[in-house]
């Protein structure tokens, strides 16, 4: 038997062990044009504008003071808390989109009466339900996780249903001469078989959701991120805005990133399928 | 104890236009596969010789003519039938242990009798301590392995391989058809099985079979059938080998100039 043989593949070389200073150093090497233009930023707004222009363009130094008084007043946390909840929410509703998604993708006569209205409503951008949801719900949480879940509806149903039909066929074929019924082929190997793509289309809904989120919040809520730097700026807080801004996109990139480790810890076969 | 049989089988594919002409991919095919008999099907790409095999399992149907099993026609797939694919069809979510459970759970056997199966399949490709790895963790021939221990473990009447070799690359395909030989020179007669593999490599077929049935090109007919009475394991070197191989290139070739 010549088992073993080919064992070792997916360990990569390691490149030669630099020093710990020096990996360091190449780290920090590429947070160096950051760092001069966050200087340029903080001088342009200390000594070349006026005062009223420093209100639009605050220096960094006073929105991390900002930043620092939002979070230790527990009022950013808050806001954020608000604002998954409802994303949260949203996508609980959402993930009704994976069982049509399957039947759509497995199911000839479920696809045919289904596509006509999934591809009429499609192409709608969730914010364009703003002023329709607004008189249907009113302004609160109900309206805002409608528009969330159509930002997050989509794109795990359109991912479900690739996934579903872009199965080997073969797979099924094998799954068949091994004697599977139906219903074990759609449950154990259709279902399992779509799965990252599903993850797939899980990650890309979070994200949209997240931004229409924001949308939402901004026109139709009381908490929430979006609300946060909409009402600052009645107030012309710019610093709170920025503050606010950047929380939005670092929570959005967590969410992904967890999404995408969750996907990475429960399918570890699924590196072998994305070819 | 199984046999199998193709009578007068004909498979005519609609062309992929409206006004295109159909395709006859099979002409009046007819053979007879003996119990525990391992038959080759040997032809050009194109031929329809995988068509063949595909009818054979359950997955189309002859648009002419019948398949027998133990004399009952071939209806939908069943494990009395089971499938080794040329892309090996693992299931990339189940381990190498689940893959070929996945055939014995579906027959219903209690957990108990299950693990007795596959460690004595998993010991029969030679893939021990390679129980928990994923098909994506395992080189071609190794996942050629599992795919022949799945298809066996559910202890089918009839095993049919597709091409089951041609992926590997020159090294593992050899190596993969000397283990096939010697499987079959051990004949054990619970593992042993009415085979039938569809191939276009000579060598293989006269390797492996006791029987060939060479197929003309399009659309498939048989040319020859053959009878394979070579000792096992068989020699590659032997001059009864040589002289076979020259008879059945002349046969294929023979079909090449046709076609010119």
């Amino acid at each position: 038997m010549t088992t073993g043989v080919s064992m070792t593949a997916g360990v990569t070389p390691k490149p030669r062990p630099a020093g710990l200073l020096a990996r360091a150093f190449g780290k920090l090497r590429r947070l160096a044009l950051m760092t001069v233009l966050l200087c340029i930023w903080e001088y342009v707004s200390l000594r070349v504008l006026d005062s009223t222009s420093r209100t639009l363009l605050p220096p960094p130094t006073l929105i991390f003071t900002a930043a620092w008084e939002l979070i230790s007043s527990g009022e950013l946390f808050r806001h954020a808390r608000d604002s998954l909840k409802r994303e949260l929410v949203a996508f609980v509703w959402a993930s009704i989109s994976i069982p049509i998604g399957i039947a759509m993708g497995w199911f000839r006569i479920v696809d045919e009466q289904l596509d006509a209205i999934m591809e009429m409503l499609r192409p709608i951008p969730p914010l364009a339900w703003i002023p329709l949801s607004i008189l249907w719900f009113g302004i609160g949480d109900e309206q805002n996780q409608f528009i969330i879940f159509l930002g997050i509806f989509f794109p795990i149903l359109l991912n479900t249903i690739n996934g579903v039909k872009g199965i080997e066929p073969n797979l099924i074929r094998a799954a068949r001469c091994l004697g599977a019924s139906e219903f074990q082929i759609l449950w154990r190997i259709v279902v399992k078989a779509a799965l990252p793509q599903i993850v797939t289309g899980i990650r890309i809904g979070l994200g949209v959701g997240w931004m229409a989120l924001v949308a939402a919040e901004l026109v139709g809520a009381n908490s929430g991120l979006g609300f946060l730097i909409n009402d600052a700026r009645t107030v012309l807080r710019t610093d709170y805005i920025i503050v606010g801004m950047a929380s939005i996109g670092f929570i959005g990139l967590l969410l992904d990133q967890i999404i995408r480790q969750l996907g990475r810890r429960l399918l570890p076969w699924s590196r072998g399928m994305d070819r | 104890m199984s046999h199998l049989s193709v009578e007068n089988v004909s498979k005519i594919y609609p062309g992929h236009n409206a006004d295109d002409e159909p395709v006859l991919a099979l002409d009046d095919v007819s053979f007879r596969v003996e119990d525990h008999e391992f038959c080759s099907v040997l032809g050009h790409s194109g031929c329809g010789k995988t068509t063949l095999l595909t009818m054979m399992a359950g997955f189309e149907h002859p648009s002419m003519g019948r398949i027998l099993v133990d004399d009952k026609p071939v209806g939908k797939p069943t494990w009395q039938r089971s499938v080794v694919f040329q892309d090996y069809a693992l299931f990339p979510w189940m381990t190498v242990h689940d893959n070929i459970s996945f055939g014995l759970e579906m027959k219903g056997l209690p957990a108990v009798d299950r693990e007795e199966i596959i460690r004595r399949h998993i010991e029969l490709v030679g893939l021990d301590g390679f129980e928990n790895r994923y098909p994506h963790q395992l080189s071609g021939g190794m996942k050629q392995r599992v795919s022949i221990a799945r298809a066996l473990a559910v202890d089918p009447k009839v095993l049919l391989m597709d091409e089951p070799f041609a992926a590997l690359d020159a090294q593992n395909r050899a190596l993969m058809q000397e283990e096939m030989g010697r499987l079959l020179a051990n004949a054990d007669p619970v593992l042993r099985k009415t085979m039938v593999l569809v191939t276009h490599s000579i060598d293989e077929a006269i390797l492996l079979s006791d029987r060939i049935i060479v197929l003309t090109r399009r659309p498939g007919r048989v040319k020859a059938n053959i009878e394979v009475r070579l000792p096992r394991p068989r020699d590659e070197d032997s001059p009864d080998f040589a002289k076979l191989k020259k008879k059945i290139r002349g046969l294929i070739h023979d079909e090449f100039e046709h076609d010119i």
